[in-house]
Protein backbone atom coordinates (compact mmCIF):
# COMPACT_ATOMS: atom_id res chain seq x y z
CA UNK A 1 0.00 0.00 0.00
CA UNK A 2 1.31 3.46 -0.53
CA UNK A 3 1.61 5.98 2.52
CA UNK A 4 2.55 9.39 1.80
CA UNK A 5 5.76 10.75 3.37
CA UNK A 6 3.77 13.01 5.94
CA UNK A 7 1.30 9.60 7.24
CA UNK A 8 4.87 8.00 7.70
CA UNK A 9 6.32 10.55 9.42
CA UNK A 10 2.85 10.79 11.87
CA UNK A 11 3.03 7.40 12.27
CA UNK A 12 6.64 7.32 13.35
CA UNK A 13 5.66 10.21 15.51
CA UNK A 14 2.90 8.31 17.10
CA UNK A 15 5.19 4.90 17.84
CA UNK A 16 7.74 7.42 19.46
CA UNK A 17 4.82 9.46 21.39
CA UNK A 18 2.88 6.16 23.13
CA UNK A 19 6.63 4.61 23.89
CA UNK A 20 7.53 7.66 25.70
CA UNK A 21 4.35 7.43 27.98
CA UNK A 22 4.87 3.53 28.22
CA UNK A 23 8.62 4.43 29.17
CA UNK A 24 8.23 7.41 31.60
CA UNK A 25 7.23 5.82 34.42
CA UNK A 26 9.47 3.12 34.14
CA UNK A 27 12.43 5.21 33.48
CA UNK A 28 11.34 7.77 36.34
CA UNK A 29 11.60 4.83 38.76
CA UNK A 30 14.90 4.05 37.41
CA UNK A 31 16.49 7.48 37.74
CA UNK A 32 15.11 7.67 41.15
CA UNK A 33 16.73 4.24 42.03
CA UNK A 34 19.92 5.48 41.37
CA UNK A 35 19.63 8.63 42.81
CA UNK A 36 20.64 9.72 46.47
CA UNK A 37 18.79 8.46 48.49
CA UNK A 38 19.21 11.46 51.18
CA UNK A 39 21.00 14.68 51.09
CA UNK A 40 24.14 13.80 52.52
CA UNK A 41 24.56 11.18 49.54
CA UNK A 42 23.58 13.79 47.19
CA UNK A 43 26.48 15.57 48.05
CA UNK A 44 28.48 13.21 46.88
CA UNK A 45 27.04 12.90 43.23
CA UNK A 46 23.89 11.69 41.80
CA UNK A 47 24.80 8.34 40.46
CA UNK A 48 24.81 5.94 43.41
CA UNK A 49 23.93 1.76 42.45
CA UNK A 50 24.86 1.28 46.35
CA UNK A 51 21.26 1.92 47.29
CA UNK A 52 20.39 -1.77 45.73
CA UNK A 53 22.23 -3.52 48.16
CA UNK A 54 20.90 -1.17 51.12
CA UNK A 55 17.42 -2.15 50.35
CA UNK A 56 18.50 -5.57 49.55
CA UNK A 57 20.03 -5.76 53.23
CA UNK A 58 17.69 -2.84 55.04
CA UNK A 59 14.58 -4.19 53.26
CA UNK A 60 15.55 -8.21 54.17
CA UNK A 61 14.56 -8.69 50.48
CA UNK A 62 16.98 -11.57 50.57
CA UNK A 63 14.75 -13.56 52.46
CA UNK A 64 12.02 -12.28 50.71
CA UNK A 65 13.15 -13.24 46.89
CA UNK A 66 14.16 -16.43 48.38
CA UNK A 67 10.49 -17.14 49.46
CA UNK A 68 9.37 -15.57 46.30
CA UNK A 69 11.48 -18.34 44.55
CA UNK A 70 10.65 -21.18 46.71
CA UNK A 71 7.01 -20.67 46.26
CA UNK A 72 7.40 -19.98 42.40
CA UNK A 73 9.27 -23.36 42.35
CA UNK A 74 6.59 -25.49 44.17
CA UNK A 75 3.34 -23.61 42.09
CA UNK A 76 5.14 -24.09 38.62
CA UNK A 77 6.47 -27.48 39.26
CA UNK A 78 3.43 -28.61 40.69
CA UNK A 79 0.60 -26.47 38.74
CA UNK A 80 2.53 -28.15 35.29
CA UNK A 81 2.86 -31.92 35.86
CA UNK A 82 -0.89 -31.58 37.13
CA UNK A 83 -1.95 -29.53 34.13
CA UNK A 84 0.39 -31.76 31.88
CA UNK A 85 -1.40 -35.00 33.08
CA UNK A 86 -5.06 -33.50 33.12
CA UNK A 87 -4.23 -32.04 29.83
CA UNK A 88 -3.68 -35.70 28.29
CA UNK A 89 -6.92 -36.93 29.28
CA UNK A 90 -9.14 -34.13 28.32
CA UNK A 91 -7.19 -34.20 25.04
CA UNK A 92 -6.92 -37.51 23.70
CA UNK A 93 -9.12 -40.00 25.53
CA UNK A 94 -13.10 -39.94 25.85
CA UNK A 95 -15.18 -40.67 28.94
CA UNK A 96 -17.88 -40.26 31.21
CA UNK A 97 -18.43 -37.04 32.68
CA UNK A 98 -15.81 -35.43 30.71
CA UNK A 99 -17.50 -32.08 29.43
CA UNK A 100 -19.19 -31.58 33.11
CA UNK A 101 -15.94 -32.11 34.62
CA UNK A 102 -13.94 -29.99 32.08
CA UNK A 103 -16.53 -27.32 32.33
CA UNK A 104 -15.54 -27.63 35.78
CA UNK A 105 -12.54 -26.73 35.81
CA UNK A 106 -12.95 -23.86 33.37
CA UNK A 107 -14.87 -22.04 35.74
CA UNK A 108 -11.42 -22.10 38.05
CA UNK A 109 -10.33 -19.56 35.02
CA UNK A 110 -13.05 -16.85 35.96
CA UNK A 111 -13.27 -17.54 39.59
CA UNK A 112 -11.57 -14.63 41.40
CA UNK A 113 -9.25 -14.21 44.25
CA UNK A 114 -11.33 -12.94 46.27
CA UNK A 115 -14.20 -15.14 46.24
CA UNK A 116 -11.99 -17.80 47.51
CA UNK A 117 -9.20 -15.84 49.89
CA UNK A 118 -12.16 -15.97 52.84
CA UNK A 119 -12.87 -18.55 53.80
CA UNK A 120 -9.57 -20.05 52.74
CA UNK A 121 -7.86 -18.11 55.37
CA UNK A 122 -10.34 -18.75 58.00
CA UNK A 123 -10.08 -22.89 57.47
CA UNK A 124 -5.97 -22.84 57.10
CA UNK A 125 -6.06 -20.73 60.36
CA UNK A 126 -8.15 -24.25 61.74
CA UNK A 127 -5.88 -26.60 60.17
CA UNK A 128 -2.33 -24.56 61.69
CA UNK A 129 -1.02 -23.91 58.28
CA UNK A 130 -1.18 -20.12 57.51
CA UNK A 131 2.47 -18.34 57.88
CA UNK A 132 3.53 -21.25 55.82
CA UNK A 133 4.82 -21.82 52.31
CA UNK A 134 1.70 -24.46 51.71
CA UNK A 135 -1.03 -21.78 52.64
CA UNK A 136 0.61 -19.33 50.01
CA UNK A 137 1.55 -21.90 47.34
CA UNK A 138 -1.57 -24.26 47.08
CA UNK A 139 -4.28 -21.88 46.36
CA UNK A 140 -1.99 -20.45 43.56
CA UNK A 141 -1.65 -24.12 42.40
CA UNK A 142 -5.14 -24.66 42.00
CA UNK A 143 -5.98 -21.27 40.20
CA UNK A 144 -3.08 -22.14 37.85
CA UNK A 145 -3.97 -25.92 37.04
CA UNK A 146 -7.41 -24.48 35.85
CA UNK A 147 -6.12 -22.46 33.52
CA UNK A 148 -3.27 -24.75 32.77
CA UNK A 149 -5.52 -27.92 31.72
CA UNK A 150 -7.36 -25.73 29.48
CA UNK A 151 -3.84 -24.99 27.81
CA UNK A 152 -2.34 -28.09 27.58
CA UNK A 153 -5.87 -29.90 26.40
CA UNK A 154 -5.82 -27.43 23.50
CA UNK A 155 -2.26 -28.67 22.89
CA UNK A 156 -3.25 -32.39 22.91
CA UNK A 157 -6.17 -31.96 20.67
CA UNK A 158 -4.04 -30.65 18.21
CA UNK A 159 -1.24 -33.31 18.27
CA UNK A 160 -2.21 -35.78 14.90
CA UNK A 161 -3.45 -38.92 15.78
CA UNK A 162 -1.28 -40.48 13.72
CA UNK A 163 1.61 -39.78 16.12
CA UNK A 164 -0.07 -41.31 18.98
CA UNK A 165 -0.81 -44.57 17.07
CA UNK A 166 2.58 -45.13 15.41
CA UNK A 167 3.42 -45.13 19.01
CA UNK A 168 0.19 -47.86 20.29
CA UNK A 169 1.48 -50.14 16.97
CA UNK A 170 5.25 -50.09 18.57
CA UNK A 171 3.64 -51.17 22.02
CA UNK A 172 4.15 -48.18 23.84
CA UNK A 173 1.75 -47.52 27.23
CA UNK A 174 -0.23 -43.90 27.54
CA UNK A 175 1.79 -43.30 30.05
CA UNK A 176 5.48 -43.78 27.80
CA UNK A 177 3.47 -42.35 25.02
CA UNK A 178 2.89 -38.88 27.37
CA UNK A 179 6.29 -39.06 28.14
CA UNK A 180 9.00 -39.72 25.99
CA UNK A 181 7.06 -38.69 22.96
CA UNK A 182 3.59 -35.92 23.58
CA UNK A 183 5.74 -33.98 26.10
CA UNK A 184 8.85 -33.64 24.50
CA UNK A 185 6.89 -32.71 21.13
CA UNK A 186 5.05 -30.45 23.19
CA UNK A 187 7.50 -28.16 24.30
CA UNK A 188 6.68 -24.82 23.00
CA UNK A 189 3.24 -24.98 24.32
CA UNK A 190 4.94 -26.18 27.92
CA UNK A 191 7.11 -23.45 27.91
CA UNK A 192 4.80 -20.86 27.33
CA UNK A 193 2.53 -22.20 30.32
CA UNK A 194 5.51 -22.20 32.10
CA UNK A 195 6.36 -18.48 31.51
CA UNK A 196 2.77 -17.55 32.32
CA UNK A 197 2.72 -19.58 35.73
CA UNK A 198 5.77 -18.16 37.01
CA UNK A 199 4.62 -14.58 36.16
CA UNK A 200 1.76 -14.89 37.98
CA UNK A 201 2.94 -16.72 40.89
CA UNK A 202 5.76 -13.85 41.62
CA UNK A 203 3.33 -11.36 40.89
CA UNK A 204 0.86 -12.57 43.00
CA UNK A 205 -0.35 -10.18 45.75
CA UNK A 206 -3.51 -10.82 47.71
CA UNK A 207 -3.30 -14.89 48.62
CA UNK A 208 0.37 -13.93 50.34
CA UNK A 209 -0.71 -10.95 51.86
CA UNK A 210 -3.71 -13.04 53.72
CA UNK A 211 -2.65 -16.21 53.99
CA UNK A 212 0.95 -14.57 56.05
CA UNK A 213 -1.06 -12.85 58.96
CA UNK A 214 2.11 -12.95 60.81
CA UNK A 215 4.56 -11.47 58.17
CA UNK A 216 6.82 -14.69 59.33
CA UNK A 217 6.54 -16.11 55.77
CA UNK A 218 6.55 -12.71 52.81
CA UNK A 219 6.91 -13.06 49.27
CA UNK A 220 8.73 -9.91 47.92
CA UNK A 221 5.63 -8.08 46.19
CA UNK A 222 4.46 -7.78 50.26
CA UNK A 223 8.08 -7.25 51.43
CA UNK A 224 8.12 -3.74 48.94
CA UNK A 225 4.58 -2.86 50.07
CA UNK A 226 5.56 -3.38 53.81
CA UNK A 227 8.87 -1.46 52.83
CA UNK A 228 7.01 0.90 51.45
CA UNK A 229 4.68 1.48 55.01
CA UNK A 230 8.37 2.12 56.25
CA UNK A 231 9.55 4.81 53.76
CA UNK A 232 7.66 7.42 52.74
CA UNK A 233 6.93 8.08 49.46
CA UNK A 234 9.23 8.76 46.79
CA UNK A 235 12.93 7.79 47.89
CA UNK A 236 15.51 5.79 46.28
CA UNK A 237 15.58 3.18 48.13
CA UNK A 238 11.86 1.99 48.23
CA UNK A 239 12.36 2.33 43.92
CA UNK A 240 15.69 0.04 44.41
CA UNK A 241 13.82 -1.65 45.67
CA UNK A 242 10.71 -2.17 43.29
CA UNK A 243 13.03 -2.55 40.83
CA UNK A 244 14.37 -5.67 42.41
CA UNK A 245 10.73 -7.08 42.78
CA UNK A 246 10.17 -6.41 39.38
CA UNK A 247 13.17 -7.60 37.72
CA UNK A 248 12.98 -11.38 37.50
CA UNK A 249 9.77 -11.18 35.42
CA UNK A 250 11.08 -8.34 33.17
CA UNK A 251 14.07 -10.04 32.33
CA UNK A 252 12.05 -13.16 31.74
CA UNK A 253 10.19 -11.20 29.66
CA UNK A 254 13.10 -9.73 27.36
CA UNK A 255 14.12 -13.17 27.09
CA UNK A 256 11.29 -15.06 26.11
CA UNK A 257 8.96 -12.21 24.80
CA UNK A 258 7.29 -14.38 22.06
CA UNK A 259 6.37 -16.65 24.05
CA UNK A 260 4.78 -13.94 26.75
CA UNK A 261 2.74 -12.16 23.89
CA UNK A 262 1.32 -15.62 22.56
CA UNK A 263 0.61 -16.67 25.66
CA UNK A 264 -1.14 -13.71 27.02
CA UNK A 265 -3.13 -13.27 23.96
CA UNK A 266 -4.07 -16.68 23.33
CA UNK A 267 -4.38 -18.10 26.58
CA UNK A 268 -5.14 -14.76 29.09
CA UNK A 269 -8.71 -15.70 30.08
CA UNK A 270 -7.07 -16.67 33.07
CA UNK A 271 -6.88 -12.90 34.19
CA UNK B 1 -4.34 -61.95 -4.19
CA UNK B 2 -3.73 -58.25 -4.48
CA UNK B 3 -6.82 -57.60 -1.93
CA UNK B 4 -5.53 -59.58 0.77
CA UNK B 5 -3.04 -56.97 2.78
CA UNK B 6 -5.82 -54.42 2.85
CA UNK B 7 -7.99 -56.13 5.27
CA UNK B 8 -4.98 -57.73 7.30
CA UNK B 9 -3.90 -53.48 7.84
CA UNK B 10 -7.28 -52.62 8.99
CA UNK B 11 -6.99 -55.44 11.69
CA UNK B 12 -3.90 -53.98 12.68
CA UNK B 13 -5.04 -50.34 12.23
CA UNK B 14 -7.46 -51.17 14.32
CA UNK B 15 -6.08 -53.17 16.89
CA UNK B 16 -3.71 -51.04 18.76
CA UNK B 17 -7.42 -48.95 19.47
CA UNK B 18 -8.85 -51.73 21.00
CA UNK B 19 -5.69 -52.90 22.65
CA UNK B 20 -5.20 -49.47 23.91
CA UNK B 21 -8.94 -49.32 25.44
CA UNK B 22 -8.18 -52.67 27.60
CA UNK B 23 -4.35 -51.81 28.16
CA UNK B 24 -5.72 -48.46 29.72
CA UNK B 25 -9.05 -49.53 31.28
CA UNK B 26 -11.99 -47.39 31.97
CA UNK B 27 -10.20 -45.84 35.13
CA UNK B 28 -7.10 -44.85 33.35
CA UNK B 29 -8.60 -40.56 32.22
CA UNK B 30 -9.76 -40.26 36.15
CA UNK B 31 -6.23 -41.53 37.14
CA UNK B 32 -4.87 -38.76 34.78
CA UNK B 33 -7.75 -36.24 36.73
CA UNK B 34 -7.04 -37.21 39.64
CA UNK B 35 -3.85 -35.09 41.11
CA UNK B 36 -5.16 -32.12 38.97
CA UNK B 37 -8.68 -32.11 40.25
CA UNK B 38 -7.87 -33.47 44.10
CA UNK B 39 -5.74 -29.51 44.59
CA UNK B 40 -8.44 -27.91 42.66
CA UNK B 41 -11.03 -29.08 44.08
CA UNK B 42 -9.94 -28.46 47.81
CA UNK B 43 -8.51 -24.53 47.28
CA UNK B 44 -10.93 -23.57 44.71
CA UNK B 45 -14.05 -25.57 44.51
CA UNK B 46 -14.55 -26.22 48.30
CA UNK B 47 -13.22 -22.20 49.38
CA UNK B 48 -15.84 -21.46 46.59
CA UNK B 49 -18.85 -23.01 48.00
CA UNK B 50 -17.98 -22.39 51.43
CA UNK B 51 -17.76 -18.36 50.61
CA UNK B 52 -21.19 -19.09 49.38
CA UNK B 53 -21.98 -20.74 52.51
CA UNK B 54 -20.27 -17.40 54.62
CA UNK B 55 -21.86 -15.01 52.65
CA UNK B 56 -25.39 -16.16 54.57
CA UNK B 57 -24.01 -15.09 57.94
CA UNK B 58 -23.06 -11.84 60.03
CA UNK B 59 -19.80 -13.11 61.64
CA UNK B 60 -16.63 -11.29 63.46
CA UNK B 61 -14.32 -14.33 62.73
CA UNK B 62 -14.15 -14.76 66.04
CA UNK B 63 -17.00 -15.66 67.97
CA UNK B 64 -20.48 -17.48 66.90
CA UNK B 65 -21.77 -16.23 63.30
CA UNK B 66 -26.03 -15.88 63.19
CA UNK B 67 -27.80 -16.26 60.09
CA UNK B 68 -28.75 -13.59 58.02
CA UNK B 69 -29.87 -14.61 54.90
CA UNK B 70 -29.64 -12.43 52.06
CA UNK B 71 -28.95 -9.77 54.54
CA UNK B 72 -25.39 -9.13 53.31
CA UNK B 73 -26.43 -9.35 49.96
CA UNK B 74 -28.82 -6.57 50.25
CA UNK B 75 -26.37 -4.52 51.77
CA UNK B 76 -24.94 -4.12 48.82
CA UNK B 77 -27.17 -1.73 47.59
CA UNK B 78 -28.37 0.11 51.21
CA UNK B 79 -24.62 0.14 52.38
CA UNK B 80 -23.34 3.91 50.72
CA UNK B 81 -19.37 2.77 50.89
CA UNK B 82 -20.62 -0.85 49.14
CA UNK B 83 -22.47 1.39 46.80
CA UNK B 84 -19.67 3.44 46.11
CA UNK B 85 -17.52 0.67 45.81
CA UNK B 86 -19.43 -0.84 42.85
CA UNK B 87 -20.05 2.54 41.04
CA UNK B 88 -16.00 2.97 41.11
CA UNK B 89 -15.81 -0.47 39.64
CA UNK B 90 -17.78 0.94 36.71
CA UNK B 91 -15.66 4.15 36.37
CA UNK B 92 -12.99 1.59 36.49
CA UNK B 93 -14.13 -0.22 33.36
CA UNK B 94 -14.10 2.97 31.68
CA UNK B 95 -10.51 3.34 32.33
CA UNK B 96 -9.00 -0.18 32.17
CA UNK B 97 -11.12 -1.30 29.40
CA UNK B 98 -13.40 1.12 27.32
CA UNK B 99 -10.64 3.89 26.95
CA UNK B 100 -7.80 1.79 25.99
CA UNK B 101 -9.73 -0.27 23.24
CA UNK B 102 -10.60 2.98 22.08
CA UNK B 103 -7.16 4.51 22.03
CA UNK B 104 -5.77 0.06 20.30
CA UNK B 105 -8.09 0.76 18.00
CA UNK B 106 -6.91 3.97 16.64
CA UNK B 107 -3.58 3.31 17.25
CA UNK B 108 -3.16 -0.53 15.76
CA UNK B 109 -4.85 1.20 12.55
CA UNK B 110 -2.87 3.88 12.12
CA UNK B 111 0.23 1.08 12.40
CA UNK B 112 -1.62 -1.37 10.19
CA UNK B 113 -2.03 1.09 7.20
CA UNK B 114 1.64 2.31 6.69
CA UNK B 115 4.15 -0.16 7.14
CA UNK B 116 6.60 1.15 9.91
CA UNK B 117 9.75 0.23 10.81
CA UNK B 118 10.38 -0.84 14.61
CA UNK B 119 6.72 -2.49 14.91
CA UNK B 120 8.40 -5.30 16.58
CA UNK B 121 10.41 -3.24 18.91
CA UNK B 122 6.79 -0.93 19.51
CA UNK B 123 5.01 -3.77 20.42
CA UNK B 124 7.29 -5.30 23.26
CA UNK B 125 7.89 -2.02 24.79
CA UNK B 126 3.81 -1.53 24.78
CA UNK B 127 3.19 -4.91 26.16
CA UNK B 128 5.90 -4.25 29.13
CA UNK B 129 3.33 -2.66 31.96
CA UNK B 130 1.40 -5.67 31.34
CA UNK B 131 4.18 -8.20 33.37
CA UNK B 132 5.40 -5.28 35.42
CA UNK B 133 3.93 -6.95 39.34
CA UNK B 134 1.16 -4.39 40.05
CA UNK B 135 2.54 -3.34 43.58
CA UNK B 136 5.56 -1.96 41.57
CA UNK B 137 3.55 -0.44 39.15
CA UNK B 138 1.92 1.84 42.06
CA UNK B 139 5.13 2.48 43.16
CA UNK B 140 6.24 4.21 39.92
CA UNK B 141 2.75 5.57 39.75
CA UNK B 142 2.65 7.22 43.39
CA UNK B 143 6.21 8.98 42.76
CA UNK B 144 4.39 10.76 39.75
CA UNK B 145 1.39 11.67 41.52
CA UNK B 146 2.99 13.05 44.77
CA UNK B 147 2.86 16.34 46.11
CA UNK B 148 6.60 17.37 44.70
CA UNK B 149 6.38 14.13 42.17
CA UNK B 150 6.65 14.39 38.60
CA UNK B 151 3.30 15.51 37.30
CA UNK B 152 3.25 18.61 39.68
CA UNK B 153 6.97 19.29 38.30
CA UNK B 154 6.01 19.16 34.91
CA UNK B 155 3.25 21.56 35.06
CA UNK B 156 4.52 24.13 37.38
CA UNK B 157 7.52 24.15 34.75
CA UNK B 158 4.65 25.09 31.76
CA UNK B 159 2.98 27.68 34.52
CA UNK B 160 0.17 25.51 34.87
CA UNK B 161 0.49 25.96 38.86
CA UNK B 162 -3.28 26.48 39.33
CA UNK B 163 -3.59 22.63 38.26
CA UNK B 164 -1.22 20.92 40.73
CA UNK B 165 -2.53 19.18 43.29
CA UNK B 166 -1.54 15.98 45.70
CA UNK B 167 -3.60 13.88 42.82
CA UNK B 168 -3.67 10.63 44.96
CA UNK B 169 -5.38 12.17 48.32
CA UNK B 170 -7.84 14.79 46.28
CA UNK B 171 -11.32 14.10 46.71
CA UNK B 172 -12.23 14.93 43.03
CA UNK B 173 -9.34 13.38 41.47
CA UNK B 174 -8.04 10.21 42.66
CA UNK B 175 -10.68 8.00 41.27
CA UNK B 176 -9.04 9.19 37.71
CA UNK B 177 -5.73 9.26 38.87
CA UNK B 178 -5.94 5.14 39.72
CA UNK B 179 -7.82 4.94 36.31
CA UNK B 180 -5.26 6.09 34.56
CA UNK B 181 -2.68 3.88 35.66
CA UNK B 182 -4.80 0.73 34.32
CA UNK B 183 -5.14 2.93 30.78
CA UNK B 184 -1.36 2.79 31.48
CA UNK B 185 -1.18 -1.47 32.07
CA UNK B 186 -3.86 -2.29 29.76
CA UNK B 187 -3.70 -0.31 26.60
CA UNK B 188 -0.69 -2.19 25.24
CA UNK B 189 -2.52 -5.59 25.66
CA UNK B 190 -5.37 -4.24 23.70
CA UNK B 191 -3.15 -2.69 20.91
CA UNK B 192 -1.08 -5.63 20.68
CA UNK B 193 -4.37 -8.10 20.86
CA UNK B 194 -5.68 -6.32 17.61
CA UNK B 195 -2.11 -5.36 15.99
CA UNK B 196 -2.59 -9.39 15.33
CA UNK B 197 -6.12 -9.44 14.51
CA UNK B 198 -5.54 -6.24 11.83
CA UNK B 199 -2.60 -7.97 10.63
CA UNK B 200 -4.59 -10.77 9.23
CA UNK B 201 -7.25 -8.10 6.94
CA UNK B 202 -5.89 -8.45 3.36
CA UNK B 203 -4.56 -5.51 1.73
CA UNK B 204 -6.63 -6.15 -1.44
CA UNK B 205 -9.85 -4.88 1.30
CA UNK B 206 -8.10 -1.91 1.63
CA UNK B 207 -7.06 -1.54 -1.84
CA UNK B 208 -10.68 -2.12 -3.13
CA UNK B 209 -11.82 0.27 -0.44
CA UNK B 210 -9.36 3.55 -1.66
CA UNK B 211 -10.62 2.75 -5.83
CA UNK B 212 -14.04 3.39 -3.99
CA UNK B 213 -12.56 6.61 -2.59
CA UNK B 214 -13.16 5.51 1.00
CA UNK B 215 -11.06 7.93 3.32
CA UNK B 216 -8.82 6.78 5.92
CA UNK B 217 -12.11 7.39 8.51
CA UNK B 218 -14.59 5.20 6.26
CA UNK B 219 -12.03 2.87 5.84
CA UNK B 220 -11.44 2.52 9.87
CA UNK B 221 -15.67 1.67 10.41
CA UNK B 222 -16.37 -0.22 7.24
CA UNK B 223 -13.29 -2.42 7.14
CA UNK B 224 -11.38 -2.43 9.95
CA UNK B 225 -13.24 -2.65 13.20
CA UNK B 226 -15.60 -5.12 11.66
CA UNK B 227 -12.67 -7.24 10.52
CA UNK B 228 -11.39 -7.33 14.29
CA UNK B 229 -14.49 -7.89 16.11
CA UNK B 230 -13.41 -11.04 18.39
CA UNK B 231 -9.92 -9.38 19.39
CA UNK B 232 -12.20 -6.61 20.55
CA UNK B 233 -14.15 -9.15 22.71
CA UNK B 234 -11.42 -10.70 23.83
CA UNK B 235 -9.80 -7.31 24.53
CA UNK B 236 -12.81 -6.00 26.46
CA UNK B 237 -13.06 -9.34 28.22
CA UNK B 238 -9.66 -9.49 29.85
CA UNK B 239 -9.53 -5.99 30.52
CA UNK B 240 -13.08 -5.23 32.05
CA UNK B 241 -12.29 -8.59 34.58
CA UNK B 242 -8.70 -7.13 35.40
CA UNK B 243 -10.53 -3.85 35.96
CA UNK B 244 -13.11 -5.70 38.29
CA UNK B 245 -10.05 -7.23 40.21
CA UNK B 246 -8.28 -4.16 41.23
CA UNK B 247 -6.74 -5.08 44.61
CA UNK B 248 -2.74 -4.38 44.60
CA UNK B 249 -3.25 -1.08 42.91
CA UNK B 250 -5.90 0.75 45.26
CA UNK B 251 -3.93 -1.52 48.79
CA UNK B 252 -0.52 0.12 47.52
CA UNK B 253 -2.00 3.76 46.47
CA UNK B 254 -4.61 5.23 48.07
CA UNK B 255 -6.19 2.14 50.37
CA UNK B 256 -9.48 3.35 49.03
CA UNK B 257 -9.28 6.58 49.99
CA UNK B 258 -9.55 9.97 50.81
CA UNK B 259 -12.83 8.91 52.30
CA UNK B 260 -14.32 5.98 50.48
CA UNK B 261 -13.29 8.01 47.04
CA UNK B 262 -11.57 5.04 45.13
CA UNK B 263 -12.51 1.75 47.16
CA UNK B 264 -13.66 -1.14 44.97
CA UNK B 265 -15.51 -4.37 45.96
CA UNK B 266 -11.83 -6.28 45.91
CA UNK B 267 -10.65 -3.97 48.88
CA UNK B 268 -13.70 -4.34 50.79
CA UNK B 269 -13.43 -7.76 50.80
CA UNK B 270 -10.11 -7.22 52.25
CA UNK B 271 -10.86 -4.72 54.36
CA UNK B 272 -14.11 -6.13 56.10
CA UNK B 273 -12.76 -10.02 56.63
CA UNK B 274 -9.45 -8.88 57.78
CA UNK B 275 -9.70 -5.09 59.17
CA UNK B 276 -13.00 -4.52 60.77
CA UNK B 277 -14.32 -8.19 61.18
CA UNK B 278 -17.33 -8.36 58.95
CA UNK B 279 -16.51 -11.72 57.55
CA UNK B 280 -19.99 -12.99 56.21
CA UNK B 281 -20.33 -9.09 54.27
CA UNK B 282 -16.45 -9.51 53.44
CA UNK B 283 -17.69 -13.27 51.53
CA UNK B 284 -20.88 -12.16 50.30
CA UNK B 285 -18.68 -9.27 48.33
CA UNK B 286 -16.44 -11.84 46.88
CA UNK B 287 -19.32 -13.71 45.68
CA UNK B 288 -20.90 -10.97 44.33
CA UNK B 289 -17.72 -9.59 42.23
CA UNK B 290 -17.86 -13.40 41.20
CA UNK B 291 -20.97 -13.12 39.43
CA UNK B 292 -20.63 -10.46 37.88
CA UNK B 293 -17.38 -11.30 36.16
CA UNK B 294 -19.40 -14.67 35.21
CA UNK B 295 -22.36 -11.87 33.38
CA UNK B 296 -20.05 -9.48 32.14
CA UNK B 297 -17.85 -12.45 30.58
CA UNK B 298 -21.24 -14.13 29.29
CA UNK B 299 -22.78 -10.67 28.07
CA UNK B 300 -20.17 -9.62 26.50
CA UNK B 301 -19.33 -12.41 24.34
CA UNK B 302 -23.47 -13.22 23.44
CA UNK B 303 -23.24 -9.47 22.44
CA UNK B 304 -20.42 -9.89 19.95
CA UNK B 305 -21.83 -13.61 18.52
CA UNK B 306 -25.04 -11.64 17.64
CA UNK B 307 -23.35 -8.38 15.87
CA UNK B 308 -20.96 -11.30 14.26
Amino acid sequence: MKVSSTERTLNYAILIVFSLIVLTPIFSILVTAFGPANAAAAREGSFHPGNFAEAWVQGRFGQYMATSVLVAVIVVTLAVTLSILAGYAFGTMSFRGEQVLFYLFLLGIMVPSEAIIVPLFFDLRTLGITDTVWAVALPQVAQSVAFGTYWMRAYFKGVSPSVMDAARVDGASKTRILFSILVPMGRPAITTMIVLMFMWTWNEFLIPLVMSPSGEFRTAPLGLAFFQGQYTQGTALLAAAAVMVALPVVVLYFLMQRHFIKGMLEGAIKE
Amino acid sequence: MRALPKPSKTTTAGGPGKRSARQGGALTPYLFIAPALVVYAAFMLYPLARSVHLSLFDWDGLTLATFVGFGNYTDIFADARLRAAFGHSLSFIFFYAVLPTAIGLVLAAVLTRAKVHGLPLFRTLVFLPQVIAMVVVSVAWKQIYAPDGGLNTALRAIGLDVLTRPWLGDYAFSLPAVGLIGTWVSTGLVTVLLLAGMSKIPTEQFEAARLDGAGAVREFFSIIVPAVRAEVTVALTLTIVASLKTFDLIYMTTAGGPGSSTTVPSYEVYRRAFETGQVGSAAAIGVTLTALIFVITLGVNRISERAA
